[in-house]
């Protein structure tokens, strides 16, 4: 089991290698002579105004905040999904509710237009 | 170890039971073979950059009735993304001022290495894979919902109003079709009783697309928007937020993250052929030996490969077909027909499946009655959709004709103006 | 030896970069932090054979906690300008509280399931049998929770609690229907 995940812990360990070796060679290759117009940053080629990290509308909070709900509750769904074939009729009905609820949320987040993007 | 004997092992692909065989059953030897498998691995991913992304400038620019590259390396132009490579790496890094430089770097790092850290599941042919998790299926997921982060450091680390504001956008697209993903493969995960890769294709005689059409209509078009492809390319919409979140982004850095976003493209596709059409299997033709040669293994490498490819060059087609989505489009067609359609379709799965069970019409000779049932569930479903879908649009339509006819009225008796 | 040194590692992250959460002025390097130290705690779930958890870790606390702290960030302002000191007047009292809670979880841990000889076995030493039950761990999950003998009512209030976490974050944070029209 452990001997699995054994390669998953290396590819971790590994994969930052690969995209960091193209930067620094990137680094060391390419010119370096940073000055202030250059590093300007652009937008639209107007002159930047104000702060860049403003106050962001409430809109995106909510949505992450539903999709958190359908994660959690995709993620009880999974192992159902693969012990599938040992579950009796009772525990399809539990399931079936369990996904009755869900998409109770999802109608109720509809009904009080959270979706409708304003 | 000896070199005459390794040479038909990598023909038919069985090197590593070859070394597993002559080194024995030492723990290093689970650790050099698993890093000689991650670096074949990520080096295959990353040399399909090259390949893919000439073959999609060349089919794009045919169908836009142009030629494409046709001068690097010979009149196909084929040394093209070779020379791209080479003139994002002598490029200036240019850093904006003002840049939070950790999230800065740390987002196309984490870009590529999420794209990467997929492939480790996936099966490229019988017993060729880089590991066979219980749970597969759900790695890729957790991984590939851990790449949207990337897409919010570079967002936030670029001090770009356009960069943030477009990796907010991204983040709401991709969080929000993520959810139809999930919900959508768990109609094969149910079919085939595993979460595993190998599992899935292993439940596969016919292919879960027969049984599950809708379902692999939804995975589909959520593995579109979740890869940032057209119609759903809000992630760089250049007339709107500039280049989204990759704004500020110069040379090989902005190299990583288009090398992420093909080899996550050439990942979902080949999920989707593994998922929905029986991965490396293709008639038997995995199973092939030949004068003791596993000719099987490099049969069913070219069978997903050649699967891959059509999958690749549908997301291509659609590319150059589809013109964007409007951002309240996209959520509410994610939020409003792709969920609650596969919400359906678990709900019918579940109770479908479960009564062919109870009669006994699961695995064997009965597998083209199961086929057929669902398929023809799916066909119900799938009409039951439309017809509802055509009603409301024609109430929308009439409402609208209604508004527009009224408008008309009040402008006929209003006054008419000087001009 | 894999799973010791993956527990190492995953408990360094976890406290290093929690340790950075609470000390970082930067509320957006706090999130970053954070996640990191999410990251710790999936390797710890990893080294205890925990696959499934581990990558439910990633799924949830990265992919999705992780994303609506930070759009939370981004909903308060000047967020950037915090010119607090982290260690102000409660500093101690927090200190207090948190080394309470850490000695009560010690001691139960301790005193529920005490190191003895027979269940201190080494995680190396577990036999072909144990394996292969562990094989199916992720299965056994799914029917103890909707089976007959299992955790079927727990489960569904589980999923009872997240419909009533969503609905009551939507009227908290959500306009009136009246107000919206």
């Amino acid at each position: 089991m452990f001997a699995e995940w054994q390669f998953i812990a290396l590819f971790v360990l590994l994969a930052p290698i690969l995209p960091g070796a193209p930067i620094i060679i990137n680094r060391l290759l390419g010119p370096h002579k940073p000055n202030y117009i250059k590093q300007q940053t652009y937008e639209c080629g107007i002159e930047t105004v104000g702060d860049t990290w403003v106050q962001f509308k409430v809109q995106y909070y909510i949505y992450a905040l539903v999709f958190v709900i359908f994660d959690i509750e995709a993620v009880f769904l999974f192992p159902i999904a693969a012990a599938f074939g040992q579950l009796g009729v009772f525990a399809i009905g539990a399931t079936v509710l369990f996904v009755f609820l869900l998409a109770d949320g999802l109608a109720y987040a509809w009904s009080r237009g959270v979706l409708e993007w304003v | 170890m000896n070199i005459a004997e390794l040479f038909p092992k990598l023909l038919d692909l069985t090197v590593f039971d070859y070394l597993r065989s002559v080194w024995g059953n030492a723990p290093w030897v689970e650790v050099v073979l698993d890093i000689i498998a991650i670096l074949t691995v990520s080096t295959f991913a990353l040399l399909l950059v090259f390949l893919l992304g000439w073959t999609e400038r060349k089919v794009l620019a045919r169908m836009q009735d142009r030629i494409g590259p046709n001068r690097v390396g010979g009149r196909f132009g084929q040394l093209q993304m070779v020379a791209d490579v080479v003139k994002m790496m002598t490029k200036e890094m240019i850093i904006p001022a003002g840049a939070d430089r950790i999230a800065y770097f740390a987002a196309p790092i984490l870009s590529l290495m999420t794209s990467l850290l997929l492939f480790a599941v996936l099966p490229f042919a019988p017993g060729l894979i880089g590991v066979d998790l219980n749970v597969g299926v759900f790695y890729v997921l957790s991984i590939s919902s851990v790449s949207v982060v990337a897409l919010l450091l570079a967002g936030w680390g670029s001090n770009n109003k356009y960069a943030l504001l477009g990796a907010f956008r991204s983040v709401a697209q991709l969080v929000s079709y993520e959810v139809p993903m999930i919900l959508s493969i768990l109609v094969p995960i149910l079919l085939a009783r595993s979460m595993s890769t190998v599992g899935l294709v292993e439940a596969q005689p016919i292919p879960f697309f027969f049984y599950a059409p809708l379902s692999a209509v939804i995975f589909f078009v959520a593995s579109l928007a979740e890869t940032g492809r057209s119609p759903f390319d809000l992630l760089e919409a250049e007339s709107e937020i500039i280049a989204g979140f990759h704004t500020e982004y110069t040379g090989m850095v902005f190299g990583l993250f288009m090398a992420a976003e093909y080899i996550g493209i050439i990942f979902m596709s080949a999920l989707f052929v593994t998922a929905y059409w029986s991965g490396y299997r293709l008639f038997g033709l995995e199973n092939v030996v030949l004068n003791g040669l596993q000719l099987g293994r490099i049969l069913g490498f070219l069978v997903i490969a050649g699967k891959t490819a059509v999958v690749f060059f549908l997301f291509m087609w659609i590319r150059a077909t589809l013109p964007r989505f409007r951002i309240d489009q996209l959520l509410n067609f994610g939020w409003k027909f792709l969920v609650p359609l596969s919400i359906v379709l678990i709900f019918v799965v579940v109770i479908l499946d479960k009564v062919l069970v109870e009669v006994g019409l699961v695995g064997g000779s009965n597998e083209v009655v199961r086929m057929g049932i669902h398929l023809v569930s799916n066909l119900l479903i799938g009409w039951a959709t439309i017809e509802i879908l055509r009603r409301r649009a024609k109430t929308a339509r009439q409402d609208y004709e209604a508004e527009a006819a009224a408008r008309d009225a009040a402008r006929v008796t209003a006054p008419a103006h000087a001009d | 030896m894999a799973e010791q040194i993956t527990f190492i590692i995953g408990s360094i992250l976890a406290l290093g970069a929690g340790f950075i959460v609470v000390t970082n002025r930067n509320l957006f390097h706090g999130a970053l932090a954070l996640m990191i130290s999410f990251l710790g705690v999936a390797a710890i779930y990893l080294s205890l054979d925990a696959g499934f958890l581990a990558a439910a870790q990633l799924l949830i606390y990265i992919g999705a906690i992780s994303i609506l702290i930070i759009f939370a960030i981004m909903l308060t302002r000047r967020m950037m300008q915090t010119t607090e000191d982290p260690f102000n007047s409660q500093f101690l009292l927090a200190l207090a509280a948190s080394v309470t809670v850490f000695a009560i979880l010690f001691s139960a841990i301790v005193y529920v399931w005490p190191l003895t000889a027979s269940n201190s076995v080494p995680l190396a030493a577990k036999t072909a049998v144990a394996d292969a039950v562990l094989q199916d761990t992720v299965v056994n999950l799914g029917s103890a929770f909707v089976g007959a003998d299992g955790y079927v009512i727990p489960f569904e209030l589980a999923s009872i609690l997240l419909l009533a976490a969503m609905v009551g974050a939507i009227i908290v944070a959500w306009p009136k229907p009246e107000d919206v029209a």
